[in-house]
């Protein structure tokens, strides 16, 4: 039941395109989904879910720029201004029209997605460094568009409050509620982002990462499927941005600045670009990134510093240490978490007889 | 609306030729490792800002004239330009665009880190010793500052582009830009010209943080200059020094007519919104800007 195969014996294409090629893997994930699902919710305080939560809505995110940047090759700055899009979309339908969360999180990623679109129309003239300064471009308009309109940011601080979900006729108050929420969303992504990635879609995004003009000569439309890329990575981007809303129960543009793109590139850069184990595993990482180092800094760090420095450098160190795990990674590991993982997985493969 | 509208045109143009001048002094170090390296520096901001507290700290901290605080920050800037180029930036050599842009955004967020917690959270002063009175020239109010400004920006924008086009160093970098192979072949040490091209743009921020240290005051918001660069160089096109010096003249007087004339109307801000809007324009038409190079691209 637990043993991997010990080379390549399959015999036939159904064998070789099974979702679980081994018992073992349909072992994987059912213990995945019971430790996260039931167990994990079961047993942690509200303390804890409150960041297993920020991880989740991080991952939808993640993946969603995974789809664009690792598997389209066509870079973005701009995720947090999408993010902002569906927040503020999904504020304005709540406190205006009551609307519901199976109405704002859809109406959110499908208004973010029209932005991104339309960000992405310029990808077809420009790309790399162009495209990059481009999304950037975009992310200060939106964000000063925003700021500026008061018919979209509701005015005083650009900030809206938002009640928290309903679901069954019952409002998700507590950390735990909100988790299962989050994780049917979660679980949608990595299931909509596998499938994508398999289908003749995700096939032309491939191509097009690989060489986009090689992709054009065989008959891929790549003006369209680039606009396709921009359109579902920001769909996921707006999801994000509602999810986040609820979350924090205020929509608020502070929230989705410069900073939460290059946040968001950081994930995947350091999980693995091209990969959607590589983007949960960034996401928890760059999620973790900072409340750890609180945690070690409060625990350990007065013997360094002064306690009234310790406030001051907590911030500056997260930056260092931000900054120096993303260059760690492109210099030293440029396939991320997920190789090394890979890496691990294949060792114990033929564990102990590792010859 | 001012009373004498051309009175007040012509100070939105001087102003903006001047900060434009300025703004063409901190491009040029981007276009610098762009042209010799083929690498894009998002951390030019943060370059800036690092070399204004270099200069600032060491006026403070060591009472130094400003001179040799400036000196410092030169040197200074010169031995991170080194650095980096050696345990960043080599390594990425051959690697796709993102893993460039992405380490230098990392290298941004460790540089205002560390200029931080070194030099602390608060606005330091860099003290130019020119007088505060600003020259008056009719209406137009000039502070000697930004003429100073203007002036290093021009005199290193003319050397510059002497450099390239005639010394021996500046034809070597850009065969080294041109193709990596065949300036191998011809027996240039590509390499060392990385790093030179590092150096030199590290001496380039320098300029800049002092100038804009003098006029803003340092502190970690001097970095947000850099988010200027970017519309400048694309107006410009990526690898033309002259590129630069348009693209800045125009941002710096598009920036100042959009915050003179669309500011009481929209609730401030413009200033930061026009010129990449300006951008966005200009690489819809024509994405290898005024002056840059087109390339050919082959499967």
């Amino acid at each position: 039941m637990f043993h991997r195969e010990a080379g390549v014996f399959k015999t036939s294409y159904a064998a070789d395109m099974a979702l679980y090629p081994l018992p073992i893997a349909k072992w994987a994930v059912a213990a995945c989904a019971g430790l996260f699902i039931v167990i994990a919710p079961l047993t942690l305080t509200e303390y804890y879910v409150s960041i297993l939560n920020l991880i989740l809505i991080a991952c939808v995110g993640a993946l969603g720029l995974n789809i664009l940047v690792g598997y389209t090759g066509q870079i973005s700055i701009g995720h947090g201004a999408f993010m902002s899009v569906g927040a503020y979309t999904a504020a304005n339908l709540v406190t205006q029209l009551g609307a519901p969360f199976w109405i704002t999180i859809p109406a959110g990623g499908l208004m973010a997605a029209l932005i991104g679109a339309l960000v992405g129309i310029p990808s077809l003239r420009i790309k790399g460094i162009y495209l990059a300064i481009a999304t950037l471009a975009a992310q200060l308009i939106i964000e000063w568009t925003i700021n500026h309109v008061p018919a979209i940011s509701g005015g005083v601080q650009a900030s809206i409050q938002v009640p928290r979900p309903t679901l069954f006729g019952m409002q998700l108050k507590t950390q735990t509620q909100l988790y299962l929420f989050l994780m049917f969303f979660v679980v949608l992504a990595i299931v909509g982002t596998s499938n994508l990635m398999r289908s003749r879609i995700g096939r032309a995004f491939i191509a097009i990462r690989d060489q986009d003009i090689a992709a054009e000569i065989i008959g891929i439309n790549i003006f369209r499927y680039k606009l396709w890329a921009f359109a579902i990575s920001s769909f996921y981007a707006g999801v994000t941005g509602v999810l986040y809303t609820y979350y924090l129960g205020i929509a608020n543009y502070e929230q989705f600045q410069l900073t939460v793109s290059i946040d968001y590139l950081a994930m995947i850069i350091i999980g693995g670009l091209g990969s959607i184990l590589g983007s949960i595993f960034g996401a928890i990482f760059v999620t973790l990134l900072p409340i750890v180092t609180r945690w070690t800094l409060e625990a350990f760090g007065g013997v360094l510093f002064s306690q009234a420095d310790l406030l001051n450098s907590i911030s500056n160190l997260r930056l260092i240490m931000f900054g120096v795990l993303i260059i760690f990674f492109l210099v030293v590991e440029p396939e991320g978490l997920n190789r090394l993982w890979r890496n691990i997985r294949n060792y114990f493969r033929v564990w102990p007889f590792s010859y | 609306m001012p009373e004498f509208e051309w009175g007040f045109t012509l100070v939105l143009l001087t102003n903006g030729v001047m900060i434009g001048l300025m703004y063409a002094l901190i491009a040029l170090g981007f276009v610098l490792i762009y042209k010799a390296t083929d690498a894009i520096n998002f951390a030019q901001g943060e370059f800036v800002m690092f070399a204004g507290f270099i200069a600032a700290g060491a006026a403070d901290i060591f009472a130094l004239p400003f001179w040799a605080s400036a000196l410092l920050s030169i040197g200074g800037m010169v031995a991170l330009g080194f650095g980096l180029e050696r345990i960043v930036l080599r390594p990425l050599i051959g690697r796709p665009i993102i893993a460039v842009v992405m380490a230098t955004i990392g290298l941004a967020a460790v540089l205002r880190g560390v200029a931080t917690m070194a030099f602390g959270a608060g606005t330091r002063a860099i003290v130019m010793p020119v007088s505060d009175e600003p020259i008056e020239l009719g209406i137009v109010m000039l502070p000697p500052v930004q003429l100073v400004g203007a002036g290093i920006s021009l005199a290193f924008l003319a050397a510059f582009t002497w450099f390239f086009l005639k010394s021996r160093i500046g034809i070597a970098m850009r065969a080294v830009a041109d193709s990596q192979q065949v300036a191998m072949a011809m027996g240039i040490n590509v390499r060392r010209y990385f790093a030179l091209a590092w150096a030199m743009a590290g001496v380039v921020s320098a300029l800049g943080g002092v100038v804009w240290g003098t006029m803003l005051g340092v502190d970690n918001q001097l970095a947000l200059v850099g988010l200027k660069v970017f519309p400048v160089v694309i107006l410009g096109g990526l690898d033309s020094i002259l590129g630069a010096v348009i693209g800045g003249l125009i941002v710096g007087v598009v920036e100042n007519f959009a915050a003179g004339y669309f500011d009481p109307y929209v609730g401030g801000g413009t200033k930061d919104f026009a010129p990449y809007v300006l951008m966005i324009a200009v690489l819809m038409l024509r994405p290898e800007g005024m002056f840059g190079r087109r390339r050919i691209e082959r499967v």
